[in-house]
């Protein structure tokens, strides 16, 4: 209801089922760099409160909020009778829509629920078929991601006549290891086991998974998007490549449903300058433009370029591009190797100042230069630069047609 | 009247503050604060061990460049020094707080048994003096000791670390921390020995018969005369004694106005410490201008803040009971420094009443003792040692610190004392 108030139009309530069973602790997390929480893990199975009391609450909330559409998370052993019950008591309630919990990594998965049905596309059929027997509302299948090729299931899922998707579940993980005690996180009395990833570290990997369902014909249904969507930004990019919902939790975890304003205001902001009107202006507007390998332009070429105004002399890209990339970066206009750049500065004999103050101007020497005949324009030194459009990649002009892999090989 | 009013000037960091700064730092390639710094310590080596949560090894590769890393994190200029080179300036304003993440890890160090790695070097016969207790001749003792050298440093007073022990003021460096380093040094197996002035109680003839090398790192001397009517009056202290007083504890009067003369950092440091040891009034003579005040602007700012009372183009010329009597300066033509030369404005005399003098107008040579050393080439009163081995005319005496470069920071001191020590080390071998 927080959620609601705070703007959102719907919520899935996560997650329904039986038996009910749980351990503490259930969280670890994945810090970078002094930042919290790039990634989270779970251990935790489904909700600790039993089925009458979600049932009871989902009732109130559609009393309070008719318009906001509560979709029941659902997850029971994979039996035809109990996929019924839960399916009649949720839509009794109220819901507006079922999820099917195809994806849930650990424990459930031992017991023949969550990600054992979702590896199976047999299974992942089968169970949408018994769920449409019963169902009146819409029905949602949520995908794991782990598994080889996630169009399996959701054509499997289709198949069983799904109403749509959405992903992705979370990712099968170990976050790391208590170096004191030597036990994985979360601990649970000396163990821990495998348990599933998601925040801002998995969007990267949901961005690809939703882009093979929504470009795959035969998984054609609506998606709903998830896995890392922290604001509107990442928002906009699950829409653009195909999703007509997202759903956030992370985020929310983290910073509690204030995040939700800046997730309305600034994708508003953003769909002004576009001229977007609505969210089905631009859904699925990047999809054509992600494409096979074979397809890409072998003869496009761009170059780095480094703007000297604006270099702060920190070098990162000079020794991005020597033990990184193709060594196309110098530094005062020699060819030496980073070994041979810092002996040098060790030798070099300093003292402190008298009479001259900071800030000191970037000496020319340290302002790297692009060997462009050497440069593939691989884009490194542009992403470690720490000044925005300090280096740029220009595109330059070779005179040549564009020819694709796939073309050269026709052409041979 | 306690030190504790000398509370630090620049308090430590905790240890997750010190990880969000830690976190900061861009980790710039052959970076320019390490190439600012005289001991070239690797600071982005070091403050990404900060962030890795790798303290001890944080702390060593400070060492490794700077054994005196402790008090630098104290005592250096870093805003014209590593912090002052920081890209940050150019990148979001703030520069990465170097010094106290310096001093975050050498606090870690220290607090922490104060364990160096064991030395793999073998022991070597050849046996090096050091005279003078100073960061120089600790910071030559300690990398010669690395190398597996027998070394002693023969120090005047009776405590070792030179002026981190007796002259940084206490806002800054204390003498427990500079003790510190000096029980560091010494339990590398460095012999010290204290009381001990070579020249009078020890003759140079012995050190030179007994020791295979010398390293001279004996500093200055006392401040400067100020060479006017009324200087020999008691209530005249020099700054060094003065801070030298308080800082041990011996002496921590001070009068109710107390008139410093000086423009350098030292002036500074004694016009603070007077005001904080109760002074209700301090005023700072300085005979050119404010832009020609050779103190660094940071020290300048800080003694504003503390409420010295600045006089420009001020010049004493008597010392009377109970004032200093002055006269007002112009300035004239450059003198061969390039600076231009301050004239005294005839019929311009005034009084300032004070009832305690500070002269504070750099120190004297140690002539007496340096021309004992036979060979030993000396300009203007300092000893010419060649920059990157620290090596004199004679080519047993090395040196390096305050009696070659006239006086600088504890860091050059440290960086020079180095070089010599690698000098030493290939003369030697």
């Amino acid at each position: 209801m927080r959620a609601f108030d705070a703007g959102w139009g719907g919520a899935v309530w996560k997650t329904l089922g039986d038996p009910i069973v749980n351990v503490s602790s259930r969280y670890s997390s994945v810090d970078w760099n002094g930042q919290r929480m790039m990634g989270l893990n779970n251990i935790e199975l489904i909700t600790d409160r039993p089925l009458a009391v979600n049932l009871r609450e989902i009732a109130e909330v559609k009393k309070r909020y008719p318009g906001h559409a509560v979709i029941a998370s659902l997850m029971v052993e994979s039996k035809r009778e109990a996929w019924h019950t839960i399916v009649r008591q949720s839509e009794d309630a109220g819901a507006d829509g079922l999820e099917l919990n195809f994806g849930c990594p650990h424990g459930m998965s031992e017991r023949g629920m969550g990600s054992a049905v979702g590896q199976v596309p047999e299974y992942a059929q089968m169970i949408t078929e018994w769920v449409k027997e019963a169902a009146r509302t819409p029905v949602l299948v949520k995908l794991t991601p782990n598994i080889s090729d996630i169009r399996t299931v959701a054509r499997a899922a289709k198949r069983g006549g799904a109403d749509g998707f959405s992903a992705i579940n979370t990712i099968n993980s170990i976050t790391g290891i208590d170096l004191d005690t030597l036990t994985p996180r979360p601990d649970v009395g000396g163990l821990s086991a495998h348990g599933g990833y998601c925040g801002p570290a998995v969007k990267p990997i949901a961005l690809h998974l939703v882009q093979q369902i929504c470009g795959d014909a035969e998984s054609k249904l609506p998606v709903s998007g998830i896995g890392g969507i922290s604001g509107w930004r990442d928002a906009a990019e699950f829409i653009l490549l195909g999703c007509g919902t997202v759903q956030v939790c992370t985020a929310a975890m983290h910073y509690g449903f204030r995040i939700v304003e800046d997730m309305i205001d600034g994708l508003s902001n953003w769909m002004d300058e576009k001229g977007f009107r609505t969210i089905d202006d631009f859904v699925g507007l990047s999809l054509p433009k992600v494409t096979e390998w074979k397809h890409l332009d072998l003869n496009y070429k761009i170059v780095a370029r480094i703007h000297e105004e604006k270099c702060i002399g920190c070098d990162l890209c000079y020794v991005a591009c020597w033990d990184g990339a193709h060594q196309c970066i110098h530094l005062n206009g020699a060819h030496h190797t980073p070994a041979q750049v810092e002996s040098a500065g060790r030798a070099r004999i300093t003292s402190t100042p008298t009479g001259k103050y900071p800030p000191y101007s970037t000496p020319v020497a340290r302002i790297p230069k692009v060997d462009e005949a050497e440069c593939v324009g691989c884009n490194l030194c542009a992403l470690v630069c720490p000044v925005t459009g300090c280096i740029t990649m220009e595109r330059i002009e070779n005179g040549l047609p564009k020819e694709s892999w796939e073309d050269r090989g026709r052409n041979v | 009247m306690t030190l504790e009013a000398f509370a630090e000037i620049h308090p430590p960091l905790g240890g997750q503050a010190a990880v969000v700064e830690a976190n900061r730092c861009l980790f710039c390639f052959d970076a320019p604060c390490m190439a600012a710094c005289p001991t070239h310590i690797d600071v982005p080596k070091f403050i990404k061990k900060i962030a890795s949560g790798n303290l001890r090894g944080s702390s060593l590769a400070i060492l490794d460049s700077n054994i005196l890393g402790l008090s630098c994190s104290r005592v250096c200029p870093v805003d014209v020094l590593c912090e002052g080179a920081c890209v940050m300036h150019k990148y979001n304003k703030q520069p990465i707080e170097i010094g106290r993440l310096q001093r975050h890890a050498m606090d870690h160090f220290y607090s922490n048994g104060a364990r160096l790695p064991v030395s793999a070097a073998p022991e070597r016969s050849q046996r090096i003096a050091c005279i003078g207790g100073g960061p120089a001749s600790l910071s030559c003792a300690a990398e010669l000791r690395r190398q597996g050298f027998q070394v002693t440093v023969f120090d005047a007073r009776p405590q070792a670390g030179g002026l981190n022990t007796y002259g940084v003021a206490e806002y800054k460096l204390r003498p427990v921390d500079s003790q510190l380093e000096v029980e560091m040094i010494r339990s590398m197996g460095v012999k010290m020995e204290h009381g001990v002035d070579v020249g009078t109680s020890m003759p140079l003839d012995q050190i030179e018969a007994e020791f295979d090398a010398i390293f001279l790192g004996l500093g200055l001397g006392p401040t400067e005369p100020l060479a006017i009517p009324g200087e020999d009056s008691p209530a005249v202290v020099d700054a060094l004694h003065f801070i030298a007083a308080y800082k041990t504890g011996i002496d921590t009067d001070v009068g109710r106005r107390v008139v410093v003369v000086g423009g350098g950092n030292t002036a500074i440091d004694a016009a603070n410490a007077a005001t904080l040891l109760g002074a209700e009034e301090v005023h700072l003579l300085y005979r050119r201008g404010e832009s020609e005040m050779p103190a660094f602007a940071f020290e300048y700012k800080h003694a504003k803040q503390m409420g010295i009372q600045f006089h420009w183009l001020t010049q004493p010329v008597a010392i009377h009971a109970t004032s200093v009597e002055c006269v007002r300066m112009e300035l004239g033509a450059p003198d061969k420094t390039g600076r231009r030369r301050p004239q005294p404005v005839a019929g311009s005399n005034f009084h300032i009443q004070c009832d305690m003098v500070i002269p504070s107008i750099g120190q004297t040579k140690l002539l007496r003792f340096l021309e004992q050393a036979r060979g030993v080439e000396l300009r203007n009163g300092a000893v010419v040692a060649d920059q990157a081995t620290g090596q004199t005319s004679n080519p047993k005496y090395f040196a390096g610190g305050d009696c070659v470069n006239g006086g600088r920071e504890v860091v050059d001191a440290v960086a020079e004392g180095k070089r010599a020590a690698l000098g030493i080390a290939t003369w030697l071998t």
